[in-house]
């Protein structure tokens, strides 16, 4: 349609922040050569022989590099020596297969394991394995392990990446991480945070070649064989970016803003505790936004009570006396759920979904509010419904979760209803606000904006219509903020707008006094508020 | 000799809540085998009202059991320093898998 749309900027998921402007590095699979079996006692000696050559070769990496990177490799030495792992490839030889091919199926199976595994976490121990395995496997084939041919400062990318690969590469020039899946969670991503590489994970697909590519780990982005004026505005965003760190820190670490006598709050918008480990989450006056969808989207399917409480309570716990503002499932829209949300809808962003969905299926909605209720003890917890429209929606959910709570206590368990609110993002529920009986709301701008003027947000064409500083979008922000002030109820902000510096004053104007955005946001929506208030952009 | 060998196996069991904040993953998983592996017993663990026990030598068990965070532990030792044995791991994870216990 447009030039624009040539460009290949591919989205990910940030792992580790910074800019990286290189070469572009395809790191791929090591190359199995074949080899010609023995029998099994020489195949056994020679696997035996492989496993130790293996063993050297990561004790040497790992005396090498030290500290948190050590005890990552620890784990793959502890596999070395592993029986229950180690046995059935022995057997295995025993009973007349070639060493090589009784280690791949072996560690098959349990690569598959922690694939499926029901935590992110576990998931990305299968990179360890497959390391491991392609180690062994080089080693048995008597092939010197190439090592990466990765020229200096170079934006690397791979399907993923495992952490001796990673520690294996000179990062002392710069460059970057790219990967197709991967996940902030990984051993590669602590490594990359620690040593201050940019990464980026999730991005879906990798391209099959190009000569340069820029990484933004900030917003994401990994663009290919970019055009000089998309090259030239990616410097002016890394130098920006470095000019204002510095500045901004000293801003995040100092005192809270006030605006006009008033203190200004400024809250993260997270999806999961790996969010919670950004150097400037710490600075935040509390959590105003954990979505929970990502928890739903789950190939192992819907998460059990279990392991949400688990996440939840981990999040309370960081945040210590801050509050902590958990939204129910907002799946539906641009988040189909599989099992959960409604197929074939003509128009989803229209349809069952958000606090509408829930309450068609209180058997699941039920299983987040007692995880909720039980986490609820341990913290400074406030639940919202998402895409609320009239207080009977309202009503129904607190009425649930009150049951949810009785019983659980009923049954001896420690619970607690939190502090219910609402997310203002439905225009007639902003025009009626003063009919919703709940404790607080926030105000979700990015569907606010969407459905006030009409315009698909995703529809590149109708970008100008999509303006949350339009004087319609702004009434409504300034009446739900108006009424939050006469009832006493919190009113906070969690859309795009939040986090975006030139919004800051329009949004102090409607009364907005609370902020949540994505934690880089932080330091730069501080710094704007405390310019505005001193007097540098005057009104 | 005929001391050692009419001298009974020793047995010992112990169990411990698991307060590390993501549960028994790798790191964890990976100071715990390394400490068990420091007896000469067998070392059997299991998270409380699981079916089966599985060695506490193993790392890829150790994690496969996906004990969660305050879970209860269990172990059970047979061998000269089953007591000792279990006495350390319990105090690993009662510690936190601190580095002053493994």
């Amino acid at each position: 349609m447009s030039i624009a749309s040539a460009l290949l900027i591919l989205k990910g998921r940030t792992a580790s922040r910074g800019f990286a402007h290189g070469p572009l590095a395809l790191a791929d699979q090591t190359r199995v050569g074949s080899r010609t079996a023995g029998s099994s006692a020489a195949e056994e000696r020679a696997l035996r022989a492989a496993l130790a050559e293996t063993n050297g070769q990561i004790n040497t990496l790992a005396s090498a590099i030290g500290g948190d990177a050590a005890e990552i490799l620890e784990f793959q030495l502890e596999l070395l020596d592993d029986k229950a792992l180690l046995g059935p490839i022995f057997a295995a030889i025993g009973a007349g297969a070639p060493a090589d091919d009784a280690l791949s199926r072996v560690l098959a199976e349990q690569i598959a394991h922690y694939r499926e595994a029901p935590d992110e976490y576990l998931q990305a121990r299968a990179a360890d394995l497959i390391d491991l395995r392609d180690r062994v496997l080089a080693a048995l084939n008597g092939e010197l392990r190439a090592s990466l041919k990765i020229p200096a400062g170079a934006v690397v990318c791979a399907e993923d990446l495992p952490p001796s690969r990673f520690l294996e590469i000179d990062w002392s020039a710069g460059g970057g991480l790219a990967l197709a899946h991967g996940s902030a969670t990984s051993h590669v991503a602590m490594l990359a945070r620690a040593r201050g590489v940019p990464m980026v994970v999730q991005l879906g697909q990798l391209p099959a070649q190009a000569a340069m590519a820029l990484l933004d780990g900030e917003q994401a982005t990994l663009e290919l064989d970019p055009p000089p004026a998309r090259i030239a505005d990616f410097a002016a965003r890394r130098s920006a970016d470095s000019i204002g760190k510095t500045a901004v820190s000293r801003v995040l670490a100092g005192p809270p803003v006030i605006w006009r006598g008033e203190r200004v709050r400024l809250h993260i918008n997270i999806q999961d505790a790996a969010d919670l480990v950004h150097p400037d989450a710490r600075y935040s006056d509390g959590i105003g936004l954990m979505r929970t969808e990502f928890l739903f989207d789950d190939p192992a399917g819907l998460p059990d009570e279990e392991r949400q409480f688990g996440i939840y309570e981990t999040v309370l716990r960081w945040a210590g006396d801050r509050p902590v503002t958990i939204r129910t499932v907002d799946a539906g829209g641009d988040k189909p759920i599989h099992g959960l949300t409604e197929d074939g809808e003509m128009n989803p962003f229209l349809g069952v979904r958000g606090l509408r969905l829930s309450l068609k299926r209180p058997e699941i909605f039920a299983v987040q509010l007692r995880a909720l209720a039980r986490a609820a003890v341990h913290g400074k917890l406030k639940v919202m419904f998402p895409m609320v429209t009239v207080p009977a929606e309202f009503i129904a959910a607190r009425n649930l979760f009150q049951e949810v709570v009785e019983q659980l206590l009923a049954a001896g368990v420690r619970a607690a209803l939190p502090e219910l609110g609402i997310m203002v993002e439905v225009p007639a529920a902003a025009l009626t606000i003063d009919t919703f009986p709940a404790s607080f709301f926030s105000i979700g701008s990015n569907d606010l904006t969407q459905y006030v003027m009409a315009a698909d947000r995703a529809n590149g064409a109708l970008s100008a219509l999509s303006d949350p500083l339009n004087p319609a979008v702004l009434e409504l922000i300034r009446r739900t903020a108006e009424h939050g002030l006469r009832r006493g109820a919190g009113v906070s902000l969690c859309g795009d707008m939040a986090g975006d510096p030139h919004c800051a004053a329009a949004l102090l104007r409607c009364g907005v006094r609370e902020f949540s955005m994505s934690p880089p946001s932080l330091g730069r929506v501080k710094q704007a508020i405390a310019d505005l208030n001193s007097g540098a952009i005057g009104d | 000799m005929a001391e050692s060998l009419n001298q009974r196996e020793n047995v010992a069991a112990g169990s411990v809540q698991l307060v590390h904040s993501v549960g028994m993953h790798a790191r964890p998983a990976v100071k715990l085998t390394k400490l068990a592996k420091r007896f000469s017993s067998e070392i059997a663990v299991r998270v409380a009202g699981a079916a089966d026990w599985i060695d506490a030598k193993s790392v890829t068990s150790v994690v496969a059991m996906r004990a969660a965070r305050d879970s209860i532990i269990e172990f059970e030792a047979i061998g000269a320093d089953a007591q000792a044995a279990v006495a350390a791991l319990v105090l690993l994870i009662e510690q936190d898998f601190s580095d002053t216990v493994a």
